[in-house]
């Protein structure tokens, strides 16, 4: 398998050579901060032609057609009409609060996306604590999406941030459980050696029942914790018109939807992570020529490969499912969902202990 | 009916008493209310279903016919009408504690005629703004621009309201009110709302996410259509009845024809009939299609909704191959319809009567049966058959809480009597069991277009009509079961080419009347689905 560590040491070596260590470490910073924004823009782009498309095939329909072939610069045309839109100053508002907040969303998202291991070699930071931290940022997001409601200066904001702080709070307990259950059959928390660690097998199958069960509630929470359906209430178009960002207008509007697919990236690449294997290619043990073959699948590809079909998943319930309704969420997380999540840890711990997996 | 006539004697020895197609019966504005209340409460008259209420200029004096239903007694009608010679300030009792529908149909009144209801507990108006100089529908009505100005400022002072209270020595006074309370976080749903199925306005009082209070501003697209009608002949106002409730075009105007041919005792071809039969029930599936559709949106089920859609396209297109248009289709006219079906009309539609059973199951399989929708409409804006009777709730919504209450089964008209099909009933009285009955409602109608589709006579589709249309002096009342209740028109005639009185009684209209009582003490996400599951038009409100 090739190894990005190759172009990132030599790049290193390159820049150390030739000039003091702190301008060399200043210049990579720049570099990846100005890679990461690219990638970030590149993947919310095809993550609303993804989304769009899927969902007009949901819906036997074709979808954007009409710019480029099959509407593919459909998205394009989409980014630059929003990019010249006014931004709309509004009377009443608590005009600080509302220009920071959207900045919040996305920063919480972008530092989130740094932390994600990308391939073999590909990762930013390797940090021991590094699902801690990735969990810790995701709960700023909310934070933005709070301030964006009460600052808009609108009751129906208000009702939306109201929602989104319930909803985003208690489906973080789960999601959260889900998490420290793999944490738990791991032993570490650290994301290189997290992947390392399902080289021989990927968690889902080798925790089996118990990963399977913290897979499936994961992937609910995750879908509560992006706002999408059918826990979309925090915007719920046809209750709140467009709930925490109604008054938002502009780039401003832009960053939340933004913020809103990188998320379903961004958890989708996570549970690649924690359940899948990350960027590792699918290992049988024994089965070396299939190990071999699969190893000749460019990491990067595995990564994104899985964290695409998670979002398929996830997009495929939003298109499904009709919205449930604020007590139902809160009911289903607080009596079912969180109980088991903990319920299933307690499993995973005696598993462990006893050592019932492969 | 002799016997009716014997216990109102009875009760208002002074009451007139006119046979027409129904007894007409001219009472005594003191009268009116005992009267009322004894033809609701006496068990052998029991007329317990308000059916409309016309507010009348007839100017020498201002009142209001009433139509009453009994449903215990065969669904006899009788009418009841109330004058008063004052004009400056007439007043009549209200009669929506005995009827709740009469609530907004009074407000109605008082709006276009500035008749105030005694005991009325909210007497605003209901379509204009309250700074509206004059009351429209009076005959002496000036129009003069000056008066009414296009107004660019925010209604003032909208939170006001009165109430007349007569005293116990009969002298009446008024009182000020608020409709909310002080400290009510009011949240304005509408009038630009995805949900709120057009210009509809809800202003709810919520405490959290839980209503308390849903007050129904309406009229931003009153087009005043009853006003209009008096100045046009019969058969131009016919084009009026397919703009009210859209989605009921070709009822609203099979109503309408039906009453002007019944005034002018005029035979409709046997082929227009079957005709008429076949479009009504045609628009009630796209109807139903599209209400499936929108409760699905509603419900964030975007993709239920474009399934829905999918089947109505071929209804259009049926619509459009016959009628010309696949909206507002102008279809019927006085004597039967315009022009005959499309040669491809039977195919058209054995083939949707081919893919419907299959469809209709997909929809069961991806909305119907799913868990979080069955969560989100189980339960949910319950409405009990009383209520639903008092509130004269007609149509699928008034049939989810057991009221069989199906006009075409009622006073069969056109050619429901020589068809088979049952009357759907749910009797959940939830938001669920209204849906279900449309679901239903599309299979029996179905049923009816595979038992006429190859059965149409030969034969003319329009009878003979003279160029200008003269109906005699009187007055008629002619109901059909549109897609969302019973539709009703009222016609009153001086002899001459135009009407002197033409009211158009809609189901969507009675259906919003319920919205305070069906939401309160629900989420707000309740209040969109009980508005889905309702299934109100706006145009057919604001006419």
């Amino acid at each position: 398998m090739f190894n990005f560590g190759i172009i990132t040491n030599w790049f290193n070596n390159l820049l150390t050579g030739c000039m003091p260590d702190w301008l060399a470490v200043t210049i990579e910073c720049v570099v990846i901060a100005v890679l990461i924004l690219l990638t970030y823009t590149v993947l919310a782009l095809f993550y609303i032609l993804y989304e769009r498309k899927l969902c007009a095939w949901f819906q036997c329909r074709l979808g954007p057609m009409r710019v480029g072939p099959w509407g593919v610069l459909q998205v394009f045309a989409d980014m630059f009409k929003i990019l010249v839109k006014e931004l709309i100053d509004l009377k009443g508002t608590d005009k600080f609060l509302f220009k920071i907040a959207p900045y919040i969303v996305i920063t919480s998202s972008v530092v989130m996306l740094a932390c994600l291991p990308w391939g073999l070699g590909l990762q930013i930071i390797n940090y021991n604590i590094g699902i801690f931290f990735i969990l810790a940022v995701s709960s700023l997001g909310v934070l933005g999406i709070l301030l964006a409601g009460w600052s808009s200066n609108n009751k129906y904001t208000l009702i939306g941030a109201m929602r989104s702080g319930a909803q985003m709070i208690s489906y973080e307990i789960s999601l959260g459980l889900a998490i420290i259950t793999i944490v738990i059959f791991a032993g570490t928390m650290n994301i290189n050696e997290l992947v390392w660690e399902q080289a021989n097998g990927w968690f889902i199958f080798r925790g089996h029942v118990p990963a399977i069960i913290a897979f499936i509630i994961y992937v609910i929470a995750a879908t509560a914790e992006t706002n999408r359906g059918p826990f979309d209430l925090p915007e719920a178009e046809h209750e709140l018109t467009a709930g925490y960002h109604t008054e938002y207008s502009g780039i401003h509007f832009g960053f939340f939807y933004l913020a809103e697919y990188l998320n379903l990236f961004i958890v989708s690449g996570i549970a690649s992570l924690m359940f899948l294997g990350g960027w590792m290619p699918l290992h049988v043990p024994g089965w070396d020529g299939f190990n071999a073959i699969m190893d000749y699948i460019p990491s990067i590809v595995w990564f994104v490969g899985k964290a695409f079909f998670i979002s398929f998943v996830i997009i495929w319930f939003k298109w499904t499912f009709p919205r449930v309704r604020i007590d139902q969420l809160l009911a289903f997380e607080w009596k079912y969902l969180m109980p088991f999540a903990l319920a299933n840890m307690l499993l995973m711990a005696v598993f462990v202990a006893l050592g019932w997996h492969f | 009916m002799s016997d009716i006539k014997e216990k109102i004697s009875k009760l208002c020895p002074v009451a007139e008493f006119e046979e027409g197609e129904c007894l007409l019966v001219s009472v005594p504005e003191k009268d009116w209310y005992p009267l009322a209340k004894a033809l609701k409460e006496d068990p052998e008259l029991n007329f317990d279903v308000l059916s409309a209420v016309v507010g009348m200029d007839w100017k020498e004096s201002l009142g209001v016919v009433y139509y009453l239903t009994s449903t215990a007694h065969n669904w006899d009608m009788l009418a009841v009408k109330v004058a008063v010679a004052d004009r400056e300030n007439p007043m009549i009792h209200s009669v929506q504690d005995l009827w709740h529908v009469a609530n907004f149909q009074e407000r109605e009144v008082y709006d276009f005629y500035g008749i105030k209801f005694i005991n009325h507990p909210d007497m605003r108006r209901f379509f204009l703004r309250n700074d509206w100089v004059g009351y429209p529908l009076r005959k002496d009505y000036d129009d003069d621009p000056k008066l009414n100005p296009v107004r660019l400022n925010d209604e003032e002072n909208e939170d006001d309201t009165m109430q007349l209270i007569e005293e116990a020595d009969g002298t009446v006074t008024e009182h000020k009110k608020k409709v909310f309370e002080e400290n009510d976080y009011v949240v304005n749903i509408g009038p630009q709302h995805p949900s709120t199925h057009g210009v509809m306005r809800f202003r709810t009082a919520v405490d959290g996410e839980v209503v308390k209070k849903v007050d129904v501003v309406s009229g931003y697209i009153h087009r005043g259509i009853e006003k209009l009608c008096e100045s046009l002949g019969y058969p131009q106002m016919l084009h009026f009845t397919d703009r009210m409730d859209y989605m009921s075009a070709h009822q609203n105007r099979h109503c309408l024809c039906s009453c002007i041919e019944k005034a002018m005792g005029l035979e409709v071809p046997a082929r227009a009939v079957v005709i008429r039969t076949m479009m009504d029930e045609l628009m009630r599936i796209s109807s139903h299609l599209l209400s499936f559709g929108c409760t699905a949106m509603d419900l964030g089920a975007t993709t239920a909704f474009f399934y829905g859609f999918r089947e109505r396209e071929q209804i259009l297109d049926i619509f459009e191959k016959t009628c010309g248009a696949r909206m507002s289709m102008n279809y019927n006219v006085i004597g039967g319809v315009i022009a005959d079906l499309h040669p491809d009309f039977q195919k058209d539609v054995k083939a949707l009567l081919e893919i419907l059973p299959s469809r209709l199951k997909e929809y069961h399989q991806v909305f119907s049966g799913n868990i979080i929708a069955k969560n989100r409409m189980v339960g949910v804006g319950m409405l009990k058959k009383e209520d639903a009777i008092n509130y004269a709730i007609t149509g699928p919504s008034g049939r989810g809480s057991g009221w069989s209450c199906d006009c075409r089964k009622k006073h069969p008209y056109a050619a429901y009597a020589d068809v088979e099909f049952d009357e759907v009933l749910e009797y959940g009285c939830d938001s669920y069991s209204r849906y279900m009955v449309r679901m239903k409602e599309i299979e029996q109608s179905a049923r009816i277009l595979e038992q006429l589709v190859d059965n149409i006579p030969e034969g003319p589709v329009r009878a003979q009509v003279p160029k200008i249309v003269k109906l005699p002096v009187g007055r008629w009342y002619q109901q059909v079961e549109a897609s969302r209740g019973t539709f009703g028109v009222y016609i009153e005639s001086d002899g001459e080419k135009t009407p002197a009185r033409v009211h158009f009684q809609s189901p969507c209209f009675n259906l919003v009347g319920v919205m305070d009582l069906c939401c309160t003490g629900y989420m707000i996400a309740d209040l969109i689905t009980i508005g889905a599951a309702l299934d109100f038009v706006i145009p057919d409100i604001d006419r």
